[in-house]
């Protein structure tokens, strides 16, 4: 990987990873919510029904710890690079690193590795928290696989969170991923299963990523409501409109500052 | 690169480090386009309008900026360079704003580049900072740097260059060396006013360049302000309040942009 006259980018992804996730760390106010917030919509929204069934035989319990693990991993994304990209361009951090060897590809992989090691974190304080408190077990391969599918099929909220962050200054945009992200998932039936939630709703929500991105992690519990190339395709579908709202955003802005 | 404000220093350091794009026209820097990763590899730039994370240290900042070139200086030396070695475990974001002028110089130069690009680097410097930057980069000068940096200030141009272009409205008007330039601009900016309207005959064949007459009020450019008053007062013209001062930039563009025929050509 190392030429001559040139860095060996490994080194630099690594550094850069690394000091992103110091960056995020010393900024409680975003590294702590992201973690706290699953949690605690779970001890409202999930706890109170842990010992219901549904009519498929799934513990209601385990399928809500699931919603809100796919939420809490669409919440990562989309806040993490929503408000990180809306701030850094404000700030014209995205000047001077322009103005380094440092690869464009390079830096948006770091925050994207960056951001998955959160989605990990939170994660795993969401379902080591269903365990201890709401006495939710299953077994460990079932937890990995659907932290894999969740972590792998976060991509479109990465775009999303890209989109926000180039249409919106600083103080919009945490309003912006709010107004966007709650209701997405509300009507997704990351909250609650969209069996309570009105007929509107229903038919509405198979139109939604976030209700294809639930079924990757209800997939993992045995309970999904549709094929996993379904769900696939879907998200597929919502990164490259995401992906082209954003790059649609950057350049107009690459335009009129770097023209 | 000297020029008043809104002159396109900006615009021409963006040009040169591949920032923007040229209209017309092609840059190369070490026979490369200036966005290729080899030449942003041997450049270190700091800009006017730029920013950085505000929750590293400086020494964590410093040493992240490190990765991204192939050979760079060690940490302490470029911190110690741009005078920050007291502030290395201080997050950017409590630095004020001299400090942070440092920080950026000290991110210029720790991948030890072959050039420098500097946009207006003592702006927000105090005098002990400006004093510590000016050593350092005539350390990197004389390691062999090439150092192009910007400023409206005359008396930093001739201080530190060894050449001099002087641009206005995007276009070139000058391309020397500081004493060169020096005994083109007029050192004094002589500003009078007489009992009676100055008429043409009063001005004329002086050793100074006229830069406004009106009514009872006239200001001059001139190297020998002795000798113009002296020829003033010779002439018998009433004067009745006078002022000699050193003469701005402003006005040295004024003469400069005005004579063009006095010199170089100017190149368009």
């Amino acid at each position: 990987m190392s030429t001559p006259g040139l860095a060996p980018l490994g080194r630099t992804l690594v550094m850069q990873t690394w000091s992103e996730m110091r960056m995020r760390w010393r900024i409680p106010a975003f590294s702590v919510t992201i973690v706290a917030l699953p949690v605690l919509f779970f001890t409202f929204f999930g706890l109170p029904y842990v010992k219901q069934t549904l009519s498929s035989g799934t513990s209601l319990g385990v399928y809500l710890l699931a919603s809100f693990a796919a939420y809490s991993v669409g919440s990562v994304m989309v806040f993490g690079f929503g408000i990180g990209v809306a701030t850094e361009r404000a700030l014209k951090v995205d000047v001077l690193m322009r103005a380094t060897p440092l690869p464009p590809l390079v830096a948006i992989l770091a925050k994207v590795l960056n951001a998955q090691v959160y989605a990990l974190l939170s994660l795993v304080v969401l379902i080591v928290y269903g365990n201890v408190v709401g006495g939710i077990r299953q077994h460990s391969a079932v937890w990995i696989t659907m932290i894999a599918w969740l972590l792998v099929g976060s991509v479109p909220f990465i775009a999303l969170g890209f989109a926000i962050g180039y249409l919106s200054g600083p103080n919009v945009a945490p309003a912006a991923a709010n107004l966007v992200y709650l209701p997405l998932s509300f009507a997704s039936g990351l909250f609650m299963p969209l069996s309570q939630l009105p007929g509107f709703v229903q038919r509405l929500a198979p139109y939604l990523p976030a209700y294809h991105f639930g079924q990757l992690a209800w997939r993992a519990v045995g309970a999904a409501a549709e094929p996993l190339s379904v769900a696939l395709a879907w998200l597929a579908g919502y990164t490259a409109l995401f992906l082209a709202i954003a790059l649609r955003a950057y350049r107009r802005e690459e335009s009129r500052k770097f023209g | 690169m000297l020029g008043p404000n809104g002159a396109g220093k900006t615009t021409s350091i963006s040009l040169m480090i591949g920032l923007r794009q040229p209209t017309a026209g092609a840059v190369r820097l070490f026979g490369l386009p200036p966005t290729d990763r080899r030449a942003r590899s041997r450049c270190g730039v700091m800009l006017q309008e730029s920013g950085t994370t505000a929750v590293l240290t400086v020494r964590e900042l410093v040493d992240l900026f490190r990765t991204y070139y192939p050979a760079p200086l060690p940490a302490e030396r470029a911190i110690s360079m741009a005078g920050l070695g007291d502030q290395a475990a201080v997050r950017v974001g409590t630095l004020s704003g001299g400090q942070r002028q440092r920080l950026y110089f000290a991110l210029a130069i720790c991948g030890d580049p072959d050039v420098l690009f500097l946009d207006e680097p003592t702006v927000g410097m105090d005098v002990e900072a400006r004093r510590a930057f000016v050593a350092s980069v005539r350390t990197l000068a004389d390691a062999g740097k090439t150092i192009v940096f910007t400023s409206h200030y005359l008396r930093e141009a001739e201080e530190l260059a060894r050449r001099i272009v002087v641009i206005d409205h995007g276009t070139v008007i000058a391309d020397t060396s500081p004493q060169e330039l020096k005994g083109r601009v007029p050192g004094k900016k002589i500003t009078l006013a007489t009992g009676r309207p100055l008429a043409p005959a009063d001005l004329e064949g002086l050793p100074a360049s006229v830069l406004s007459v009106a009514g009872e009020r006239a200001s001059l450019l001139s190297d020998e302000p002795v000798a113009v008053l002296r020829e003033l007062f010779r002439r018998g013209v009433d004067v009745v309040d006078l002022e000699v001062t050193g003469a701005d930039l402003e006005e040295a563009f004024l003469t400069l942009t005005r004579r063009p025929d006095a010199g170089d050509t100017p190149s368009r």
